[in-house]
């Protein structure tokens, strides 16, 4: 037994219900809300993690958030929550946890071998290891994968709710204790719109077993008035359990407030997480000092443990964490702790540095060791003794419990995440936070002012001043304080004399040894030191260790802990929640789905959905027991023979007006614009300013000076703001308005030989005639007596009308032309059967074939591009390498035996050169089944392309498998002449 | 996350917009006529950035607001903005 037992009627929660709960299957009872660190250590489980490197067996550290080692897996109806910190669960009825990087359990952990090879596995063992061959890096993975790291990822997605919310005020303070308080006090008094959050289910904690009085009351007196006071005002909003997470540029702050940690009841709505985006005019920041551990031999058993913890678990908790403790410590705070420890009945004995301080510990019985420190502890599965250096040597004592403080730790991060520096202070022993950040400021511990007094009075400085920059008045006035510890002496570090056992860091397994070895061969910056150790990384991001380790890394370096510095501090303070962070923006509502104006109309008709970008739009439509390549293969049919209706308002549409849209035109696209006339199109062909195509699209000419461009579906957005950047910054002397109505728009088009026959039926207001209304031409006006626009382009090579209405009046014109085309049985068709048309057609896609890197050479496109005018990529384009014949060009390709189909993902190789390495010539970009000519077809991307038609090669997919040999051919498989879409 | 005042809708928040690049880069060919150029001058026009640590002219679009483009003013080493001004006009 450990000898941690429950102090009756101590704690906050004395009188809460008991709830039982388990951890690796063993049923445990204990108190709703307290933490399940609390619970485990009260129910004897002193091990219940397992280390990431050497799976020493782990226990509870600390108290907080700051706590290294005790992680486990929450197993909840919603998922398992891997990596849960103990100290910060609250307990609830049927908990069930499990420890976790260990097989079978923690307690019996038969990777903890890896421990007894630590000599094998020093500083960068795995860099230096497993360095090669490539090859066989699939084994290593396995073999580090089952032996380093923490929880295991959840095999399926977390069902808890999460939500986010926007929140805006005067001042936001960070974190609840003493300093907190006042600050919030002062700001709220004043009328300030406040803020308040603290990541513990309470406020004032830090004042749990302080004899100080405040303003002549007991400390938590004082606390709990501040906080009954700031519930009533509207103007303020407190937020326990809530993490300042990350503190960003003009005010910008990310908070995590945990709303429970049970599971949601029935019909209860509360989320799990709340991610709360703020926008503050400034933050003060009162989150404390996180206490530094000393460093000694074997200082990572279960029952090591900081003074502040061990103070904690009683005062907050009323857990008697042991009945025999050693304290070791600098400072009169620890023999406070100590008196209380030893009122609670525990036999503890203090080793302090020091020659003389408090006499409070030794009054209450307990026995006080001056000039003394702990070297090293033992214990199977933890500490069960301690050893104590002093003047008169050194001597092993039975202990359970073996609790350091060697100094404090300003918890800065969140002034230092916006750039701000770390200072090292001699005097005080501990980074500080240098020069002020803008829209920051530090009061309390946390900017290395660890007396009371002197704290509250910077609070209330703090606070009154930000006030007053808001023109705000304040009232009020700095509290007294009495009675509470004077100042301490310099804790110092000890050198430990077992390096190899003594850590820095316990969550990483880093050593006093693994520093000295990566100084020793040669890295200096405690940026490299961390990567190469793996100090500081992690859960806890070293929030108890790193100070340690740079003091280490200094001693080896011989420089002063100043020349070291520290790392980076970046966002998040702790590890947030996947789940707060997306909220409710999983998985659908990431992004906005956008659907067509007669989606109904296409669900109705039985449509294959296909999320395309950010549109779902019918793939094609089954009609009773066809498969998918039937229903394609019908649909494409029936447009090469007869006639189609296909939903293309997807496309963009962008109308341009004004005297210079013609100039515009021949600046933005390859060919030329100046000849074309009112009522007639035109294809153009858009590039970077780097050469690559960037979209293509039909322009018609609908009046004198009145132009509407369509642009591919996924390229809308990007055309419209490439054409307003290239206005508003380049070209401000051209007259030309820029307006996107894709959404104002439905457009359906008629494809097929039949086309003009159904078109003929419902169009008013024009000569459908080949000769009064031509290829490339746009008429104004009605279609089943609906206003419309009607473009004669094709992109299936059949003869194609383009009709385009008011989005409102949208279904009834799909009706319309569905009723017009019932004598030639005309069916809708999908996107898919539209892939298929165009792939037999020889069609490019900007974003397939045009993969970023093409230009219109690439694509045999090289008459698109005029020689008597400027146009943006002009000049890249006449880069030498844009015309070197070993580029990548567009190619078709047909499998040479017909009945064979084409694998997927396949690149283009000779066949001897299988599995080379950099065979690979080219790669097949589309393909699909044609019925058109009953086999296989593809385009390709092929080196030097455009002089191989008529090559053979071997189409590979080194994925898979799948092989087939294959012809190079003309892209152009279908009419390469182009009749059919002109008769 | 940056607070951007759009000189058309006010301070909104950096996610309603897109980065645009730096603003103060001049295209050597010209004003829109091809004025002719070498490929050395034009390869470092388009490939070459400056990453200066401090003040940076650079263009963005209120891509979720007015979708005009605007010219921001940051310290790349802060974030703070010193000025925002419609494009095209900082010139
Ligand atoms: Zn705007």
């Amino acid at each position: 037994m450990t000898g941690a037992r429950r102090v009756p009627g101590a704690g906050l929660l004395a009188g809460a219900p008991a709830v039982s709960f388990s951890f690796d299957g063993r049923r445990h009872t204990g108190v709703a809300g307290e933490s399940l660190a609390t619970a485990l250590l009260a129910n004897g489980e002193r091990t219940i993690a397992r280390s990431f490197k050497y799976h020493r067996p782990r226990g509870v550290m600390g108290v907080g958030n700051e706590d290294p080692a005790g992680l486990v897996t929450l197993a909840r109806p919603s998922g398992d929550e891997p990596n849960s910190r103990a100290t910060m669960v609250e307990l609830y009825d049927g908990l069930a946890a499990r420890g976790q990087n260990a097989w079978p359990s923690v307690r019996w952990d038969m990777t903890a071998v890896t421990d007894l090879l630590s000599p094998l596995f020093p500083a960068g063992f795995y860099y230096k290891t497993f360095m090669g061959p490539a090859a066989a890096w699939p084994l290593y993975e396995k073999v580090i994968r089952r032996i380093a790291g923490l929880g295991a990822v959840p095999a399926t997605p977390d069902t808890e709710l999460c939500t986010s919310t926007h929140a805006h005020g005067d001042l936001l303070i960070a974190g609840g204790g003493a300093a907190g308080l006042q600050a919030a006090l002062v700001a709220a008094r004043a009328g300030a719109r406040v803020l308040l959050a603290d990541e513990n289910p309470w406020f004032g904690l830090g004042l749990l077993g302080e004899d100080a009085r405040i303003d002549g009351e007991p400390a938590q007196t004082w606390a709990k008035a501040a906080l009954e006071e700031l519930s009533g005002l509207e103007n303020v909003t407190l937020l326990p359990r809530t993490t300042v997470a990350g503190r960003y540029e003009q005010g910008f702050v990310i908070l995590c407030e945990k709303l429970r940690d049970g599971p949601a009841l029935a019909g209860d709505p509360s989320p799990r997480w709340r991610l709360w985006k703020l926008r503050v005019g400034s933050t003060i920041i009162a989150t404390g000092a996180i206490e530094r551990p000393m460093v000694f031999a074997n200082n990572d058993r279960p029952g090591v443990m900081t003074v502040g913890a061990v103070g904690a678990y009683l005062n907050r908790y009323g857990l008697l964490v042991g009945e025999q403790v050693v304290i070791a410590a600098s400072d009169d705070d620890a023999h406070r702790v100590a008196s209380q420890l030893a009122r609670a009945g525990a036999e503890v004995t203090v080793a302090d540095t020091r020659d003389s301080g408090s006499g409070v510990a030794a009054a209450a019985g307990v026995e006080v060791l001056w000039r003394s420190r702990v070297a090293d502890t033992a214990g199977r599965g933890g500490v069960a003794g301690v050893q104590i250096e002093g003047p008169s040597g050194r001597r092993w004592i039975s202990a359970t419990i073996a609790a350091s403080r060697g100094g404090w730790s300003p918890a800065l991060h969140l002034y230092a995440q916006t750039g701000g520096k770390a200072v090292w202070d001699d005097a005080r022993a501990m980074f500080v936070p240098g020069a002020p950040e803008i829209g920051a400021v530090t009061v309390g511990p946390c900017n290395g002012t660890m007396d009371l007094a002197a704290a509250l009075a910077e609070a209330t400085a703090a606070s009154s001043a930000v006030c007053g920059e808001l023109g705000y008045s304040v009232t009020s006035a700095v509290p007294t304080v009495d009675g509470a510890d004077t100042a301490s002496g310099i804790p110092g570090f000890a050198t430990p004399a077992n390096r190899k056992r003594s850590f820095v860091d316990v969550q990483n397994d880093v050593t006093i040894a693994d520093l000295d070895l990566a100084v020793r061969e040669g890295y200096r910056s405690i940026e490299h030191v961390k990567r190469y150790t793996t100090l500081g990384m992690g859960t806890d991001q070293g929030k108890l260790g790193n100070i340690n380790g740079i003091r280490a890394i200094a001693e080896a370096r011989g420089e002063p802990m100043s020349s070291v510095g520290t790392t980076r501090f970046r966002p998040p303070y702790v590890p947030l929640p996947i789940g707060a962070v997306a909220a409710h923006m999983s998985p659908e509502h990431h992004h906005p789905m956008r659907r067509t104006a007669i989606h109904d109309l296409h669900a109705q008709a039985g449509c294959v959905w296909l999320k395309a970008g950010a549109w779902l739009r019918p793939q094609f439509y089954r009609r009773g027991t066809e498969t998918d390549l039937e229903a394609v293969n019908r649909e494409v049919l029936a447009v090469r023979n007869n006639v189609g209706l296909v939903d293309v308002s997807t496309l963009g549409k962008i109308e341009l007006a004004g005297p210079d849209v013609v100039t515009f035109l021949n600046r933005i696209y390859t060919n030329g614009w100046s000849t074309l006339k009112p009522g007639m199109g035109r294809y153009g062909l858009m590039l970077r300013e780097d050469g690559v195509v960037f979209d293509d699209g039909v322009t018609m000419r609908l009046g004198e000076s009145h132009y509407v461009m369509s642009t591919t579906s996924g390229g809308a957005g990007a055309v419209r703001e490439w054409m307003t950047r290239l206005l508003e910054t380049r070209w401000r002397d051209l007259n030309v308005a820029v307006v996107p109505v894709t959404e104002q728009w439905f457009a359906a088009a008629l494809a097929g030989p039949m086309a003009r026959d159904v078109l003929a039926r419902v169009a008013e207001g024009f000569d459908v005639s080949n000769e009064a209304f031509p290829f490339m031409g746009a008429r104004v006006g009605k279609i089943a007596g609906i206003p419309a626009r009607v473009f004669r382009i094709s992109f299936s090579g059949e003869m194609s009308y383009e009709i385009n209405v008011p989005s409102d009046r949208a279904v009834e014109l799909w009706k319309a032309l569905l009723e017009a085309g019932k004598p030639e049985a005309m069916a809708p068709y999908g996107v898919e059967s539209m892939g298929v048309l165009r792939l037999e057609k020889g069609h490019f896609v900007v974003g397939r074939e045009a993969d970023g890197r093409t230009t219109p050479y690439d694509l045999g496109l090289g008459r698109m591009v005029s020689s008597k005018k400027w146009f943006i990529g002009k000049e890249a384009l006449d880069f030498p390498e844009m015309k070197n014949p070993q580029r990548r060009h567009v190619v078709g390709i047909v499998p040479v035996d017909r009945k064979q189909r084409l694998p997927g993902s396949a690149h283009l190789i000779h066949a001897d050169q299988i599995d080379a390495v950099g065979a690979s010539q080219g790669w097949i970009v589309s393909s699909a089944w044609s019925p058109t000519f009953d086999h296989d077809i593809a385009l390709a991307l092929l080196d030097g392309g455009q002089a191989r038609h008529g090559e053979r090669m071997l189409a590979y997919a080194p994925i898979g498998g799948g092989k087939a040999d294959v012809e190079i051919v003309s892209p152009h498989f279908y009419d390469p002449d182009g009749g059919r879409q002109i008769g | 996350m940056l607070l951007i005042s759009c000189p058309y809708c006010g301070e909104r928040p950096e996610e309603e917009f897109a980065f645009g690049g730096d603003a103060s880069v001049v295209p050597p060919n010209g004003a829109g006529e091809g004025a002719p150029v070498g490929t050395e001058t034009f390869a470092d026009y388009l490939y070459l950035r400056d990453n200066p640590k401090g003040r940076h002219r650079e263009h963005w679009i209120h891509r979720y607001g007015c979708q005009r483009w605007i010219e921001v003013e940051r310290d790349t080493v802060t974030h703070e903005i010193h000025a925002v001004r419609v494009a095209g006009e900082g010139k």
